[in-house]
């Protein structure tokens, strides 16, 4: 990951250099190396497209997907310009029935379009998000918890070992039949399917980040708990000022790993559920079976995996920020 | 001048996994207020134990330590430790440091105003006040000692408690540490128990040295009193024959004591307790294992 990716770290990191050669030698590895490579995959990628015929048609090269690319976004435009016009409609509907009868109550209806491509990549990104931060607020306290009190370890230890490995797809049928019997409101404020895929990302994030926590809180260096206890700094200020301090690091490993699983699981939990998302646009496209549908799935293919990149950029940034032990904060 | 702490018949037992190891037995030392005394003996012999026990961070199976009148339990800021690698929290700076223990230990006796005046003075002491807004990664080994000694010297112990302080650090920057300490012992007269494994450094500071057998059951095995007058010159010393014959004695101690204690493993006391048990250590052991 470290010699082909451009990364913003780098960049940052990155000092022009007096001597010509050097900056030459920079400029050759942030910028000519990573396009080179880039530029060899798309060849590669556009000479085995050829070659490949599927039942949909051949199989789309770079130029196909940046087709789609410009077409997934017109079509968004286009929907976006139909909702407005709808609720101008309406609007002028509602005028003319109030101008006719005075006591008629003007009802608003909701646009029900089609979500296209980036409505898609909100909803997932908001569900990824919802899911992940819900997990680190239960998980970090437990960690926390469990990391302080050995007896504690003891107890979870054997619960977190087996529910770590399950594949996010086998919890989906109980949460689907647990969130539909708890959360039977008539007219949901949240969609059901939201809270579905949000408590599947939810359950698969949790473990890193419990282990992780407990880990870093676990092998705090044993003298500086002695400080603290020579201190007598009270069981709050403990975990205040030594032991949340010194395990953020761990904590902030904990929280990456999550997010990463975290975004590979909803996008599974989509596709299983047809909850809407990014997952589900990649379903529709497959059981649409257009001409175009590969070109768009691979569109989607690449979209995802650029997020997974910029949100993984992010938790660096983030863990960067607030870690003191800047060393634990590389790629 | 009237005895301060009362280390009396402490011994120590650790519990292992082949059954309990006697460590400590029958450890026996008075120290009057305002002295100095060095702890030294072999390597594992159970100097960090007894230094431990009087911090109260471990329990002693038997025997106590009273300080001041008051039996000690527990750890608590009136004996400050200065531990062996420092132990400064990374993610404060210098004055954080020190600040973290103030404010713990004056909090509520004095202000804002006070407790900053405080501070600094301490790290002024240590010759750190170029420093202060430094973080422990950013400042040499010896610099991070100092910040260590000023944050105990800034708890204002009744006994300060030094683990091999200049233990890690180079023999240059270790003969400024022991000059510092020398003045500001000049000043402040504390009373301190150090641990220490150069022979130099125990004759140079010391009032006492206190000499431990080898372990397992390590006691005290001989107390050498150092009468040189004080302020103290090293290089001077160096030719003093006074200081050549004390130098002598501990080396020959510390050469002649391989063997343990006289009464080794034929009398080891049958019923112990073990209410004592080192719960840390425990503690972390358990907790990586188990969650990695
Ligand atoms: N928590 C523990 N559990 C079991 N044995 C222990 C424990 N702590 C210390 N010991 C044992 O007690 C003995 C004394 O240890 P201690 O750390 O006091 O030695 P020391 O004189 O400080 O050594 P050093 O000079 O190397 O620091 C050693 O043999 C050690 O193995
Ligand atoms: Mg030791």
């Amino acid at each position: 990951m470290s010699t082909i990716t451009m990364t913003p770290g780098r960049l940052l990191r990155w000092k022009p250099q007096v001597d010509g050669r050097g900056l030459l030698t920079t400029t050759v590895k942030l910028v000519a190396l990573p396009a080179a490579g880039i530029l060899v995959f798309l060849l590669l990628w556009s000479a085995g497209a050829r070659n490949i015929d599927t039942s949909l048609g051949q199989f789309p090269g770079p130029l196909a997907v940046g087709e789609q690319f410009g077409a997934l976004y017109t079509e968004h435009q286009r929907s976006r310009e139909k909702e407005v016009a709808f609720y101008e409609r309406q609007r002028e509907r509602n005028a003319r029935r109030v101008a006719e009868d005075p006591g008629y109550e003007p009802k608003i209806r909701d646009y029900t379009g089609k979500e296209t491509f980036i409505d898609q990549i909100g909803t997932s990104l908001v569900t990824v998000m919802s899911g992940f931060l819900l997990a680190a607020m239960i998980a970090i306290p437990l960690g926390i918890a469990i990391g302080l009190s050995p007896g504690l370890n003891a107890a979870c230890n054997p619960i977190i070992q087996v529910f770590k490995p399950v594949s996010p797809l086998a919890w989906l049928p109980l949460v689907t039949m647990v969130v539909s019997a708890l959360y039977a409101t008539p007219d949901p404020v949240i969609a059901k399917s939201f809270i579905n895929s949000m408590i599947t990302v939810t359950l698969c994030c949790l473990w890193p980040m419990v282990i992780n926590t407990a880990v870093g809180v676990a092998s705090i260096d044993r003298d500086l708990v002695n400080v603290s206890r020579v201190l007598r700094l009270p069981p709050l200020q403990h975990v205040r000022r030594i032991v949340l301090p010194a395990s953020v690091p761990m904590i902030f490993t904990g929280m990456r790993l999550s997010l990463g699983v975290a975004w590979m699981v909803l996008i599974a939990a989509e596709m299983l559920a047809q909850n809407p998302g990014l997952g589900k646009f990649v379903w529709d496209e497959f059981q649409n079976g257009s001409s175009d549908s590969l070109a768009r799935i691979m569109a989607a293919v690449i979209v995802i995996g650029f997020i997974g990149f910029l949100l993984d950029r992010s938790m660096l940034q983030l863990q960067r920020f607030f870690s003191w032990d800047k060393g634990t904060a590389t790629h | 001048m009237s005895v301060l702490l009362d280390i009396s018949q402490v011994g120590m037992e650790f519990p292992t996994n082949d059954g309990p190891f006697t460590a400590l037995r029958d450890v026996n030392l008075k120290i009057r207020k305002g002295e100095f005394v060095s702890l030294i003996g072999h390597s594992g012999c159970g100097k960090s134990t007894v230094l431990n026990i009087v911090a109260g961070l471990h329990r002693a199976t038997s025997g106590g330590v009273i300080l001041d009148g008051r039996e000690v339990t527990d750890p608590g800021p009136e004996r400050a430790v200065v531990f062996q690698n420092h132990s400064l929290l990374p993610w404060l700076t210098a004055y954080e440091n020190v600040e973290l223990a103030v404010r713990q230990v004056f909090g509520k006796t004095r202000g804002k105003a006070e407790q900053r005046e405080w501070i600094e003075h301490n790290l002024k002491l240590v010759h750190m006040e170029h420093a202060m807004q430094k973080r422990p990664g950013e400042i040499s080994g010896g610099m991070k000692q100092r910040v260590g000694i000023a944050r105990a010297l800034a708890m204002q112990p009744k006994v300060l408690l030094m683990d091999e302080p200049f233990g890690a650090l180079d023999a240059l920057t270790r003969a400024h540490m022991q000059d510092s300490l020398m003045e500001i012992q000049a000043e402040l007269n504390n009373t301190v128990i150090m641990i220490t494994h150069d022979v130099d450094e125990a004759v140079l500071l010391s009032d006492r040295i206190v000499m431990m057998t080898n372990g397992p059951a390590a006691t005290i095995g001989e107390v050498l009193e150092v009468d040189l007058e004080r302020p103290r010159h090293r290089l001077e010393l160096a030719g003093d024959p006074r200081y050549n014959r004390l130098r002598a004695r501990v080396l020959k101690f510390l050469h002649e004591r391989h063997g343990g204690s006289p009464r080794n493993d034929s009398t080891s006391k049958t019923s112990t307790t073990r209410a004592a048990a080192d719960e840390p250590a425990v503690h972390e052991a358990e907790g990586v294992e188990s969650a990695a």
